[in-house]
């Protein structure tokens, strides 16, 4: 590799790449050699860096400057400026939510409170180059497993890191190789679940936009510890491009021998095959997830069997979460004692949040397990976004619980507060939390797959109950009876969807209780967010029975 | 038993179709990504197309009929040239998605669901696609659109009028 | 098979590995209300009526899909199944048409039955309802989605039992639906109209084309002659209509029925079944003999005939050419019987009683005019007859036993043994035996070729040549076979194939329920009034020799061609009839 005596890494990640991330990326390369700096300094593609909420932005190493907000008509003042003279453009510098003074690399209290593991390559090196990849230590711990370690070893080391998976159930990853690695049959395959889909969730998009070939290379050490030839990535089809960099990583890793037979000369083969998704929630479900895989209605299966021995084709079958696998590299590298002493007792690692909603700083962030909710949302998320302070949040996406301000001193660790897959879906006070739950019914009742009573007839009836609270026509019976009909739900749903659908519900009814009454028995909405305009009367209801 | 074509398809239609589907080995599995491909080719999946599909992999027509109606991305019936899809998942609504969808309707005059009687536009409700970040946000074709204010519909919906 | 002890409601239960706590608790006298499950069919839990709880696990499991274990604790009756319970069956009545007085399944709806069962007095739930037209478009079938509860019992047996799969759930969560792809018609599909997915409904969203009131009408029309043949696994079966135990003989009482209700005669297609084996077996010795196309594969099972037509037309070859036994039975009676008789056929009316849903579509094929008129009229199904008998105040239970009447009603053993999955390969091979040797066949049962297994194998030794049988019932068993025919891999003779499972005797127009343990009684039933027969070779019928004497001529005569013989036409399993745009999405 040339000297570069700088890289300016360009965010290309979905949320940048609208706001003409890619034409800057252009614009900037051509600028770079017009000025005759092409030798010294390299323009180069990246994944999210962490500040969507303020693209385009780019990042300028060895400084590790980010400039945010960036116009086409600021890229000739940064190459002049900075690139050419060294000068930073401070108007054009991320300084975070609360914006404290510029101070270069230790940066701002946004990435003060992060620990990346996960994410530490991301916006770092160009996910379109496994060149990069290799260069920040990339497949050396694919090299220590195969080369190193037997297949026992390394489910061992995972067992031992306490790694628990990402995707919201928090089952134990170890346990989970385990029960593939020892399940009878003669094939394994391994999943790799990227099928996120619930929404305030966006975690995965950016870890496989961002650095696929991690993902990639657990997806090969996962594949050498339970004994699978081969593995597949179920991407959601609305993630174009998490599929255009993996199926570029791929490609590069067949290339390279990193992919296909006789991997590191140790006798072992693996291959993966990308698999789109095609717009359905309930694929994040793993049996439904397995249903798509092999070309059917992502109805979830009855379990058991769990598909950790009969899965897709009737294989032991291991699914993995995007970021539980993203750990899997640097566990192994690092050892599972240096994992162990990162987060809490019973919650080992970091966790990748995303606040959205109503907070100032939107985005990804990846901390250790233990953080209290406060300093997620307050410190790093920067607080309310607007005047009005937060009311409560929606912890792991609406299939969670939802939490007011009594609670956010709370820990984020299995021991305290789980929180999920990590979306933090943020409300202030001015929102109304019965138009926000009767969202949630609209979500899952859109997003039933129908199979089941409770689930697709019950779904249905809480939403048409919930809209008819907001739109303050409810009666005082229906409050026990949305109870019972949660309850039902879930109990007795075939699934976690159903079973899941009415925990935001249950749980905000009985922190709000009051705002869900004043809408019901007085049809007034405190907060103003609910046209009750067609409001009956208990009069108009009288006369309405004798007409 | 050569039974006649329906309306819809026209030869170099067809043969499109076919060719997009030779490139897949004839397995169950294949089912979605072939969906996929006939979309990628027509814009949209019509039912003669879903009884290739079916016909090439030896399932009942019924049956894949069944399963592309299950996932939202497949269209099977919309015929407008711009699809409008916008998130109503609760980051989206809860930072303004109904106005944007009340300025949506404003500026076409359809509701979710409908199509403009030109053709241009299509619109739908769709759950999260994971731009929470960006919120409220929609995707029009592969196009994503956040922070989206109502004001900015008229102009961005221009855009594609133009196209 | 390994036994374990589980603990339900209480009580200590011993159970199998393998089988599912719905199973233990029913063998342990434990009762546990289902909707989706039925035992012909793979479990799903999708209805989630059947919840149980179980200690250690936080949400309740459907018994009918859940696995027994080795001190797993049940309990089939505590607050949270109750109230589960009650709140899906109040789900499921929010959204369906409370119209249970007019509903052709008024008393026999499994839904009804669980809404009393677990105590729903009043509707909690108000608001939408799935609105669905009905689907006349069939002569068959009519489905009525609005009553459908999308438990998927049709949709499984239409998928695994018979392999047609022309109905399937399309859409999701509320808009769920079943039925043909494209929301288009069933007429339009490749539906056999076996019927099947009627019997295994639990609701009315299925039910068949009844034309009770037509055959009514003709009854009081003083113009009509109208005679009525009866299947042979009607007498088996039709008893549980009223209140009698499956399996019970009711071949006189049936008679007395019928004749009570006003027909002018009652005839048995028992006859014409032994005029069947006449003709098809002496065209399989024909085949045999001359070199025609082998396996042979017998065509008296109508949506069998359907089926070959869809899903293998490239073998239509092998198909018998002979018509049913219900569609011979009209050919002859409205030809020579008319004759006999003296009156014009043009006043001849032919109501079939039949366990088969299918042939209601056969007596309207074109092919099926060759008496010059349309050689049956009206297909009953077994539960329709039985329904205007109903209508009629008969309780067919008590009546005195009656005879049929004759020429058309006498019969013997190997015509009865049709109703049972077997019976037509035993008749044939009964009555081919002697053909060709001209010597009694040593052994009238051939047990072979009885039983339940879903494809039977036989090789039967006549005078030194070796015939090679194989059986199916049930289409999955038959694409089975037929998929080895195709690929020459089988080297059979003959091949009787049943749409049904079980045969005639578990058709799709039988009384509610069907279920293994049923078909295995009317089996017995069937195969008890072929012992008991004095005559039991179909070529000894009398009324058959007459038959060929006076007026046929000889088995594949010129006449036999004309009357009781037909042609098929290949059809397309994946092209739906009409222009395919989607009906709803």
């Amino acid at each position: 590799m040339p000297f570069y005596r700088a890289h300016v890494l360009v965010c290309c990640g979905n949320t940048c790449e609208m706001r003409g991330g890619r034409a800057l990326l252009q614009l900037l390369t051509e600028q770079v050699q017009q000025s005759g700096l092409a030798d010294e300094i390299r323009v180069v593609e990246t994944g999210c860096l962490g500040v969507s909420d303020h693209g385009p932005a780019m990042v300028v190493y060895p400084e590790g400057i980010i400039y945010a907000g960036v116009q086409r008509s600021d890229i000739a003042e940064i190459v002049s400026e900075h690139l050419l003279k060294g000068r930073v453009v401070q108007r054009l510098v991320y300084t975070g939510p609360q914006a404290p003074p510029v101070e270069p690399e230790a940066r701002v209290s946004y990435f003060g409170k992060q620990r990346k593991i996960v994410l530490k390559n991301c916006g770092v090196i160009n996910p379109r180059s496994i060149q990069e990849y290799i260069a920040v230590g990339g497949y050396e711990a694919l090299g220590k497993a195969l080369t190193q370690m037997t297949p026992m070893q390394t489910v061992e080391e995972i067992k031992d890191s306490g790694l628990r998976g990402r995707g919201g159930a928090a089952f134990p990853t170890g346990l989970k190789w385990e029960f593939v690695a020892d399940a009878p049959g003669t094939e394994r395959v391994v999943v790799c679940n990227a099928d996120e889909g619930e929404p305030g969730n966006f975690k995965d998009r950016l870890i496989l936009e961002g650095d696929p070939h991690k993902v990639l290379e657990a997806m090969v050490i996962s594949g050498y510890a339970v004994g699978a030839r081969r593995g597949y990535v179920y991407i959601r089809g609305e993630y174009r491009q998490s599929v255009d960099n993996f199926e570029n990583a791929i490609a590069e890793a067949r290339q390279m021998g990193l992919l296909g037979e006789n991997i590191f000369d140790s006798g072992f083969a693996f291959d993966i095959f990308v698999y789109k998704g095609a717009g359905a929630y309930v694929c994040g479900e793993e049996t439904a997830l397995i249903e798509s895989l092999e070309g059917h209605r992502g109805e979830p299966r009855l379990k058991p069997p769990f598909p950790v021995t009969h899965g897709l084709w009737g294989m032991p079958t291991l699914v993995n979460n995007v970021e539980t696998l993203a750990n899997v590299p640097s566990i192994i590298q690092e050892g599972a004692d240096w994992y162990r002493s990162i987060g809490t007792e019973q919650s080992k690692g970091t966790k990748i949040f995303s606040p959205c909603g109503d907070v100032l700083t939107p985005g990804v962030i990846e901390v250790p397990y233990g953080i209290t909710v406060r300093e997620v949302l307050y410190d790093i998320a920067g607080g309310p976004r607007g005047a009005a302070d937060i009311k409560g949040v929606m912890v792991g996406g609406p299939s969670g619980i939802v939490i007011g301000q009594e609670s956010f001193d709370r820990a984020f660790a299995f021991e305290d507060l789980s929180p999920g897959a990590g979306a933090l879906i943020v409300f202030d006070e001015t929102r109304c939390i019965v138009d926000i739950v009767a969202n949630v019914a609209q979500f899952f009742a859109h997003e039933s797959c129908g199979q089941c009573v409770p689930c697709r007839e019950g779904g249905r009836r809480l939403l048409d109950i919930l809209n008819g609270w907001t739109k303050g026509v409810g009666v005082a019976s229906e409050l026990d009876l949305v109870d019972s009909l949660g309850v039902g739900l879930r109990m007795a749903s075939r699934c976690g969807l159903g079973q899941f659908a009415p925990v935001a519900l249950l749980s905000s009814m009985e922190l709000f209780r009051e705002e869900f009454q004043s809408h019901v028995l007085d049809r007034h909405c405190p907060t103003g967010v609910c046209d009750m305009t067609s409001a009956v009367t208990d009069e108009q209801e009288q006369l309405s029975w004798l007409r | 038993m050569a039974v006649e074509k329906t309306c819809c398809a026209s030869a170099e239609e067809e043969k499109a179709v076919r060719t997009a589907l030779e490139a897949f080995e004839p397995v169950r599995t294949n089912l979605i990504p072939m969906l996929h491909a006939v979309q990628e080719t027509l814009g949209q999946i019509p039912g003669w197309a879903m009884e290739e599909v079916a016909e090439t992999l030896n399932v009942p027509v019924a049956e894949v009929w069944g399963t592309a109606s299950f996932y939202t991305m497949f269209d099977l019936q919309s015929r407008a040239k711009h699809i409008i899809r916008l998130c109503e998942s609760p980051p989206c609504h809860i930072t303004g998605a109904a106005g944007i969808l009340d300025a949506i309707q404003e500026e076409l005059g359809i509701g979710p669901g409908e199509v403009t009687p030109d053709g241009v536009f299509g619109l739908e409700l769709v759950s999260c696609f994971g731009v929470c970040g960006v919120a409220p946000a929609m995707i029009v074709d592969h196009e994503v659109h956040g922070n989206l204010r109502p004001e900015m519909v008229p102009q961005l919906l221009q855009k594609y009028r133009e196209q | 098979m390994a036994k374990v002890t589980l603990t339900i409601n209480g009580r200590p239960v011993q159970a199998e590995q393998g089988q599912t706590v719905l199973e233990a608790a029913t063998a342990a006298g434990i009762y546990i209300p289902t909707l989706c499950a039925h035992p012909d069919l793979k479990p799903e839990g999708v209805c989630r009526i059947c919840v149980v709880e179980v200690k250690g696990q936080r949400v309740l499991p459907t018994s009918c899909t859940l696995p027994v274990a080795e001190g797993m604790i049940v309990d089939t009756n505590t607050p949270n199944v109750r109230d589960a319970r009650k709140i899906v069956v109040e789900l499921l009545l929010a959204n369906h048409p409370s119209d249970c007085l007019t509903c052709s399944r008024n008393q026999t709806c499994e839904l009804q039955k669980l809404s009393q069962e677990v105590g729903i007095r009043q509707l909690p739930f108000e608001g939408a309802r799935r609105r669905h037209e009905s689907d006349v478009s069939s002569p068959s079938i009519i489905r009525n989605p609005e009553k459908c509860v999308l438990c998927q019992r049709c949709v499984r047996v239409c998928h695994q039992i018979q392999s047609v799969g022309c109905i399937f759930t399309s859409n999701r969560g509320w808009d769920t639906e079943i039925g043909p792809a494209f929301g288009q018609d069933l007429a339009n599909t490749a539906c056999v109209y076996c019927g099947q997915c009627v019997a295994h409904c639990p609701t009315g969203a299925l039910e068949t084309v009844n034309p009770s009131s037509a055959v009514w009408d003709d009854l009081r029309n003083p113009d009509k002659y109208v005679i009525v043949q009866t299947a042979p696994a009607v007498r088996a079966a039709i008893g549980e209509e009223f209140g009698l135990p499956p399996g019970t003989r009711v071949t006189g009482k049936m008679v007395a029925a019928l004749r009570r209700m006003g027909f002018d005669k009652v005839f048995d297609t028992d006859f014409s079944a032994d005029l069947t084996i006449v003709e098809e077996a002496h065209e399989l010795v024909k085949r045999v003999s001359e070199g025609g196309k082998l396996p042979m594969i017998t065509s008296c099972s109508p949506g069998w005939v359907n089926f070959i037509e869809t899903f293998y037309p490239d073998l239509l070859g092998h198909l018998s050419s002979c018509k049913s036994p219900q569609q011979m039975f009209g050919a002859v009676a409205k030809t020579y019987y008319a004759q006999k008789l003296g009156i014009d056929p043009a006043r001849m009316v032919v109501v079939s009683v039949m366990p088969c849903v299918a042939k209601k579509f056969e007596c309207e094929r074109p092919e099926m005019r060759s008496s010059g008129y349309k050689d049956v009229d009206y297909v009953l199904t077994t539960r329709e007859a039985a329904g205007m008998m109903h209508e009629a105040g008969i309780n067919l239970a008590e009546l005195p036993d009656a005879e049929f009447d004759q020429p058309l009603g006498i019969t013997t053993g190997a015509g009865v043994i049709f109703g049972a999955t077997g019976g037509v390969m035993e008749a044939a091979l009964r009555t081919a035996y002697e053909v060709i040797t001209g010597k009694e066949v040593p052994s009238l049962d051939i047990t072979a070729v009885r039983g339940m297994d879903g494809v039977k194998e036989a090789t039967i030794d006549i005078n030194g040549l070796p015939v090679k049988a194989a059986v199916a019932h049930g289409l999955a068993n038959a694409r089975e076979i037929m998929d080895r025919v195709r690929s020459g891999e089988a080297d059979y003779t003959f091949i009787e194939v049943m749409a049904c499972p079980g045969g005639c005797l578990g058709g799709g127009g039988q009384p509610y329920p069907t279920t293994p343990e049923i078909r295995k009684k009317r089996a017995e039933a069937i195969y008890a009034i072929d012992r008991d027969m004095v005559l039991r070779k179909s070529h000894e019928n009398p009324a058959i020799q007459e038959l060929y004497a006076e007026f046929l001529g000889e088995p594949l005569g010129h006449k036999s061609h004309e009357l009781l013989h037909t042609h098929y036409t290949p059809k397309d399993a994946y092209e739906q009839d009409e222009d395919l745009e989607p009906a709803s999405v």
